[in-house]
């Protein structure tokens, strides 16, 4: 293995976790209002196929950005209709939205399968403009993965930092106790949605905008649901996510890398290796009741009479 | 500044509730209740467990909206539709089942309830307020430490400086003495009196008569959601207001003491130098020896928080031994699981029965078979004899006296029916020993008659009893022998014949362990 190839598996890493990480965050902080949604898979189709469309209609990749995180935000209110208004189970509503996001992503997507875009432009990092040509281009990054990390301190501070984010966290905890301190619980998760919505909206635009360049149909992959045992994984903290998409996505390249470097192992036991190690993390870390899931996930509100 | 001429009259109540209606599937809990506060006041409010107290504060804190009737503030109408009104018309309320997040900090739990918390927060601010307040009000907690690892007494603490800090101006206080020390009630009520001379008007319920004679100027006394009469303190003594409460004059139970003990017999109950490892605020137990024989009460005495939760968790096998060995009925069960320690025969009633006996969303049906379901499984574990369940269920109210809705969900009971059902259900299958944690807290007066005379039955029944109480009168009129708790060790043991409140008081707070 050349050195090449170990900062080949890094930057790829770097890419395909990016948006990991961005559906992950939204997703902690959903599920720290309570609500677990099993349709992500669906949001980030219907979110990578909008923001591919405006891309491409406009031009502009930064709106297309735009456009994918708002649909994401709105696929989400799609689920708070279902679960808060409605009071629908969680884990039903939340794959009617996934297969609801599959047929309205082939939708929005079918006239763009294989149209050209101009993706988010790439910046080098500074400081290595001295690199040879092969090994800068590894490092050229695009605003989107820049942003990750900030995106997820932002989120952490907005957690338990403000007061928007207590008053989330009692809600997912008790929404009887957040109500007895004057606060609506029914609109505080609507809002968690929306704001988690946006930041998958932006995990799927980096997919097709900014790292794929193009629209296939189900292009993401299965990642909605990696992001939701990712939340499990980081123990609903958006710091610890930041590890988790990162390991699981180096997981993902170095088993690529293995397979291309032609040792013989049968390329669907490779194709395990990242669930394995997200199994192995489970058990080691297990749950201790410091990093319990919040005491109301998936629980309906139905308010006081 | 708004308009002086109707504030802080004498004759327009604070608060006038009006005509207030509020039903429940299959209960009137509120019946055109009249109920008035003025300025600097506390008005006490009793009556029997499920007469319709909390209710009625509830429907005025805004957590319930009422059937009909009207809410008028300095006489003026106004609606309350959630607390976030009830909170912009300075209301506050600490309710009777806790509304504290185990998972966030004590510091995070009252940020939640501040009425003027910043955007952004600064925690050394909030840290700040409660510090101060505490130590105004002789309120102990420390700020950083998470609600879950709290005893019930430090969490009504925290509830109560929630309140404090809130800027209400009229307080809601359901059952606030409950879980706490005679000193504690004592500090409580100092403040209540510093509160009242502010202008503050209080509305607090509780269960004890003592009390309300003590600090109300006021007292209205529900029954069966009705009011059944309205005095003020000069005109109130006991017997009349236990005659309004239940329509009769109660009589004590007979404890009468237990007889000279054969010597001879094993022990139901043997701790041999028992240490447990403390996790987060517990007290972790240190050396401690203790057996209980068949056929007595023994009586646990200490401030909450001394390691009473952990002895009580620790012989059902909740927690485990560190160090030290757990026989139960001679067989050596240190390591044995909840199960097999129950269908040996121990009963437990624990200190905190909403979120320790009970699933809050089953019925109480339900719950009642929950601890028992090996002895009603059919057809080999798939079938359930709700039939044989619901007649015992009947049988053991009837035998106490009790009764309480079975089909409603846990989390609907009044908190005295919730604790008469951990009773009922702990009690009514003849166990041979039995821990209960303050068995009466939030028992209405006869209520708690009747579940001392309950345990004074198994008693002389033969069973053994871990009587864990703060209520030393309970443990005087009860116990055959009395421990007390400090720090986690057994710092003394008396028949309570030869000694009296105040030793066991003083050793309590672990006032004379320096000198012994
Ligand atoms: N959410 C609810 N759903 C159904 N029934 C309820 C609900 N809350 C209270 N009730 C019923 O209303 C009646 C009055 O209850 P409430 O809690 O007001 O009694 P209480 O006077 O506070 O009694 P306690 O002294 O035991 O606390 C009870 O019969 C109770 O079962
Ligand atoms: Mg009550």
């Amino acid at each position: 293995m050349t050195l090449l190839s170990v900062l080949g598996v890094i930057s790829s890493a770097i890419f395909s976790g990016t948006s990991l990480l961005y559906t992950t965050l939204g997703e902690v902080i959903t599920e720290r209002s309570g609500i677990v949604n099993l349709g992500l898979e669906g949001v980030l189709l219907v979110s990578a196929s909008t923001g591919f469309a405006v891309a491409s209609l406009t031009g502009n990749p930064y709106l297309g950005v735009l456009a994918a995180a708002l649909a994401g935000g709105l696929m989400n209110l799609i689920l708070g209709y279902l679960v808060v208004t409605r009071r629908g189970n969680q884990l039903a509503s939340g794959l009617a939205l996934m297969f609801f996001g599959f047929g309205l992503s082939a939708l929005i997507g079918k006239p763009y399968v294989g149209a050209k875009i101009k993706g988010l432009p790439r910046i080098l990092l500074p400081g290595l403009q001295e690199l040879p040509r092969l090994y800068a281009s590894l490092f050229r990054f695009d605003l989107l993965i820049y942003l990750v990390i900030p995106a997820a301190v932002l989120v952490w501070w907005l957690l338990f930092r403000t007061r928007w984010g207590l008053g989330l966290r009692a809600v997912g905890e008790s929404a009887d106790t957040a109500f007895a301190s004057g606060r609506n619980p029914w609109l505080i998760r609507y809002q968690a949605l929306f704001v988690g919505g946006l930041l998958a909206g932006l995990g799927a635009a980096h997919l097709s905008i900014a790292y794929a360049m193009n629209w296939t149909e189900y292009m993401t992959a299965g990642r909605g649901f990696i992001a939701v045992a990712l939340v499990i994984f980081s123990k609903w903290h958006p710091l610890r996510a930041i590890v988790g998409a990162l390991l699981f996505s180096a997981a993902v390249a170095f088993q690529l890398l293995l397979q291309s470097s032609g040792i013989k192992v049968s390329p669907f036991l490779l194709d395990t290796i990242p669930y394995l190690l997200t199994l192995l993390v489970l058990i080691i870390w297990g749950g201790t009741r410091k990093h319990a899931a919040p005491a109301s996930l998936g629980r309906v509100y139905h308010g006081t009479e | 500044m708004p308009d002086q001429s109707h504030q802080g009259s004498a004759q327009t109540p604070f608060i006038a509730m009006r005509e207030i209606t509020k039903t429940f599937p299959g209960v009137v809990a509120n019946d055109q209740i009249n109920f008035d506060v003025y300025r600097s006041e506390i008005h006490a409010l009793l009556g029997e467990n499920g007469a319709g107290k909390s209710t009625l504060v509830k429907i005025l804190y805004g957590y319930y909206r009422a059937d009909a009737g009207r809410i008028l503030l300095d006489g003026k109408p106004v609606s309350i539709r959630s607390p976030q009104d009830a909170r912009r018309a300075n209301i506050g309320m600490v309710f009777q089942e806790f509304t504290l997040i185990p998972a966030l900090s004590v510091a995070e739990n009252i940020a939640l309830f501040l009425p003027e918390l910043p955007a952004v927060l600064n925690r050394r601010e909030i840290h700040r307020q409660i510090q101060a307040l505490s130590e105004r009000y002789e309120l102990h907690v420390d700020p950083q430490v998470m609600v879950a690892g709290l005893s019930v007494g430090e969490r009504q603490k925290v509830e109560i400086l929630k309140l404090l800090l809130s800027n209400a101006r009229i307080l809601i206080l359901d059952e606030p003495t409950r879980v706490l020390a005679p000193h504690e009630v004592v500090a409580l009520f100092r403040v209540l009196d510093h509160l009242r001379q502010d202008g503050y008007a209080i509305i607090l319920i509780t269960h004890k008569v003592k009390e309300v004679l003590q600090c109300a100027d006021r007292i209205t006394v529900l029954r069966a959601g009705r009011v059944a009469g309205s005095l003020p303190r000069a005109e109130a003594d006991e017997g009349k207001l236990v005659t309004l409460m239940f329509g009769r004059e109660l009589v004590g139970p007979k404890a009468g003491r237990q007889k000279a003990r054969d010597e001879a017999v094993p022990p139901l109950l043997e701790l041999r130098g028992v240490e447990t490892r403390a996790e987060g605020a517990e007290t972790s137990l240190k050396g401690i020896d203790l057996r209980v024989y068949p056929g007595e009460i023994v009586g646990v005495a200490g401030v909450s928080g001394n390691g009473q939760r952990e002895l009580g968790d620790i012989v059902l096998g909740m927690i485990r031994c560190a160090r030290g060995k757990k026989l139960l009925f001679g067989e050596d069960l240190t390591h044995a699981s909840i199960g097999t320690v129950r269908r040996r025969g121990v009963a437990f009633v624990p200190e905190d029965p909403l979120t320790m006996a009970a699933v809050p969303f089953m019925t109480v049906l339900e719950n009642m078979a929950l601890t028992r379901t090996w002895h009603y499984a059919r057809s080999g574990g798939f079938r359930v004899d709700w039939q044989a369940i619901r007649s015992d269920v009947q049988d053991a109210m009837g035998r106490f006296g009790f009764s309480f809705p079975l089909y409603a969900p846990a989390r609907a009971l009044s908190g005295g029916n919730l604790q008469r059902m951990t009773i009922v259900r702990e009690l009514a299958h003849g166990p041979r020993l039995i821990i209960a944690s303050y068995p009466t807290r939030g028992l209405d007066v006869q209520s708690a008659i009747a579940a001392r005379q309950a345990l004074i039955q198994a008693r002389d029944d033969g069973a053994g009893v871990l009587l864990i109480s703060e209520d030393l009168e309970e443990l005087f009129a009860l116990s055959d022998r009395l421990i007390v708790l400090y720090g986690g060790r057994i710092v003394g043991t008396f028949r309570p014949e030869e000694t009296d409140a105040y030793t066991v008081g003083h050793l309590m707070t672990g006032a004379e362990v320096q000198h012994v």
